[in-house]
């Protein structure tokens, strides 16, 4: 068990590519981190080279308090699941479970017992005599996890190990990924794409754009409390809606006046869709601003829908969370709300949160 | 396949003609002639001819020099071909690991493909030649008695390593276009898994390139019997004292420089028989691809 430990960390490829731009991190002994950012920010290079896969262009990386820079793979004690699994295609499961524990000459006994161990773990104790070829997607998924398992490492290495699978699938081996880590209690780095796996999965959620860190935290704090304007439309689907503030943009809002004085032309508002609501009979309240919209178009998703429009010459696209479904043609004028405390705040240049939700 | 529907009776026929009529022109007639003249018997000058049936089969079979023709060539081929892979598997594994210049390096080792067989043994006979070869003379100088014109064993080496040299590099494309077909997390998987780079080399890529490796096997095989008479003839003519006459090499010297033309056509029909032996495990094992998935 060890945690680990990111200083500065860079990469540059041999073309001049620079996919990592000094990253700090420090996840600690047993804690499962997740790496989350759009596809191209540098995950894969970050995980590679913390697995030793890829060169450290400078700064250090230290394992379970030990630098690791000019260590090989195999001696770091990290083990990786692969998005394409990196089962050996000519080898039975069992072999595969079996192949990084011979070659660390392990006694025959011991592999046996943690093979076995952990083939009851992940329910693949039936599948140890096929091959890879034999099995499917979420099977493939499991012995690739168990040959994680079985080595008994400092920490796992996760790189989209999910994309490959069904939603349905994809969910259920989430769920079962968290619960083994935490049964586990090993230090987990998990790299994806997807925010909601994300979310799910993270004591820490750090957030990658274009080879830095937007923000590190936990899940809620990063949801709560967005750092940058990149961070706010990242997390959350559907996104945070945004709206700049443009000279007249306040006039044309309605309701509480001093929240509308309160916006100040160069920033920008965030207001998540499930913070808005339409506005029926009842009015706006005391302390909520209201924006008219153009609806563009309705999205169900089962129990709730979202309704989408544009507001403004500016046409900032808006969506508004509403319970059930609710039908509206396209081009219905419709008004919506958010209290004062649901709002963020940015600098529009620099991207950077200005002041906290209250 | 779906099959092809032609509105016209006639026009399918027309389309196959030209490929059927290459193949009667250039395999049946020849094959044809090669099976009635393996039944004749010419007396030296040519005047008369006469039916011997499976005479000409015995007499080949059961002469000395025949199943010396026989050793030369199995002997000849499996060195050829173990030589050629061999070392064509050890240029890939490193073109694997060429940083700078990959392009350049792989360019330079498919070059010997484009030379002649004739050329490719005129190029050793040269830097091996006993009597102004540059390579000759530094195995003379260390000591070596370097005399390939006399040395059977040494011409052997020498005609071995001209037509291995020659198809090491139809061996490096397919085993580079095999080695890059695994996908790079596997070796990495391997790699993190502590397996060191030799040892990942034979649990790993080795076994998952072994169709590759069968299908070369075969290749290796018939082109050493088949297609090395360019290399035979300019390095060695057969000789020294026909040591490296193989199978090939001696229907050509018996049925034209002997001009034993009847005990020569009996040597192709086997020849023939050998090939499609050959063409037909090719086809039997190779054909039907391996796959892991
Ligand atoms: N081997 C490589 N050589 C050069 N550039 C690379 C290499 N691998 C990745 N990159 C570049 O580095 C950036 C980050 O890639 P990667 O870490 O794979 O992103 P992610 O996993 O977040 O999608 C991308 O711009 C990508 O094109
Ligand atoms: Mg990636």
């Amino acid at each position: 068990m060890a945690g680990i430990e990111l200083k500065d960390v860079r990469k540059v490829y041999a073309g001049g590519v620079e996919a990592v731009k000094g990253v700090s991190l420090d996840v600690q002994d047993g804690h499962f981190v997740v790496l989350v950012g759009p596809s191209g920010c540098g995950k894969s290079t970050l995980l590679r080279m913390v697995a030793g896969l890829e060169s450290i262009t400078s700064g250090t990386i230290a394992i379970g308090g030990r630098t690791v820079n000019e260590l090989e793979p195999a001696e770091r004690d990290i083990a990786m699941v692969f998005q394409n699994y990196a089962l050996y295609p000519h080898m039975t499961v069992r072999r595969n479970l079996e192949y990084g524990l011979r070659n660390r000459r392990i006694p025959s006994d011991e592999i046996t017992r943690r093979v076995n161990e952990a083939a009851a773990i992940l329910e693949i104790a039936p599948l140890l005599d096929r091959k890879p070829g034999q099995l499917s997607g979420g099977q493939r998924q499991r012995v690739a996890m168990g040959r994680a398992i079985v080595r008994e490492p400092a920490a796992f290495l996760f790189d989209e190990p999910l994309s490959n699978l069904d939603a349905k699938l994809r969910v259920q081996m989430r769920a079962e990924i968290r619960s083994l880590q935490r049964r586990l209690g090993t230090t987990s780095l998990y790299v994806t794409h997807d925010q909601l796996e994300a979310m799910t999965l993270a004591d820490q959620l750090v957030v990658l754009s274009a080879g830095h860190i937007e923000q590190a935290g936990s899940p809620m704090e990063i949801y709560e409390r967005p750092a940058t304007l990149f961070v706010a439309t990242f997390i959350g689907s559907p996104a945070m809606n945004l709206l700049p503030i443009e000279p007249e943009t306040a006039s044309q809002l309605a309701g509480s006046s001093a929240v509308r004085d309160s916006l100040s032309v160069g920033t920008t508002i965030g207001i998540r869709p499930e913070h808005m609501r339409l506005v029926g009979d009842e009015g706006i309240q005391d302390d909520e601003i209201a924006a008219d919209l153009v609806v563009t178009g309705v999205e169900l998703v089962g129990a709730e829908s979202y309704v989408y429009g544009v507001f403004g010459a500016q046409k900032a696209e808006i969506a508004v969370r509403v319970p059930g479904y609710r039908h509206f043609d396209g081009g219905t004028p419709i008004r919506a709300a958010a209290g004062a405390t649901s709002l963020h705040r940015f600098d529009s240049k620099t991207g950077l949160r200005l002041d906290s939700p209250v | 396949m779906p099959r092809a529907v032609f509105p016209n009776r006639i026009l399918p026929y027309a389309l196959l003609a030209p490929q059927v009529a290459i193949t009667l022109v250039f395999f049946y007639w020849p094959a044809s002639q090669a099976l009635y003249q393996s039944t004749l018997r010419q007396d030296p000058f040519g005047l008369k001819t006469r039916f011997v049936g499976l005479e000409n089969f015995e007499a080949v079979l059961s002469d000395p020099s025949y199943l010396n023709a026989i050793e030369t060539t199995l002997i000849f081929s499996l060195a050829t071909a173990a030589l050629a892979m061999a070392l064509a598997l050890l240029f890939a594994s490193a073109a694997e690991k060429v940083i700078a210049g990959k392009g350049l390096y792989r360019t330079l080792m498919i070059w010997p493909y484009a030379v002649a067989p004739a050329v490719a043994g005129l190029l050793w006979l040269f830097m091996f030649n006993p009597t102004m070869g540059t390579f000759a003379y530094i195995l003379r100088r260390s000591g070596i008695p370097w005399d390939p014109l006399l040395d059977g064993n040494q011409a052997m080496l020498l005609v071995i390593f001209a037509a291995a040299w020659k198809q090491i590099s139809y061996n490096f494309l397919f085993f580079v276009a095999a080695m890059q077909s695994i996908p790079r997390s596997l070796i990495e998987a391997a790699a993190i898994d502590g397996a060191r780079s030799t040892k990942r080399f034979w649990t790993i890529v080795f076994p998952l390139i072994a169709p590759t490796t069968f299908f070369l096997l075969v290749v290796n095989t018939v082109y050493a019997f088949f297609d090395t008479f360019g290399i035979i003839d300019a390095v060695t003519a057969g000789g020294p004292a026909k040591a490296t006459e193989t199978l090939v090499y001696k229907v050509y010297n018996d049925g034209f420089v002997n001009l034993d033309l009847g005990g020569s056509a009996a040597q192709s029909v086997i020849l023939m028989a050998i090939v499609i032996a050959l063409t037909a495990i090719q086809f039997r094992y190779v054909e039907r691809k391996v796959h892991y998935g």
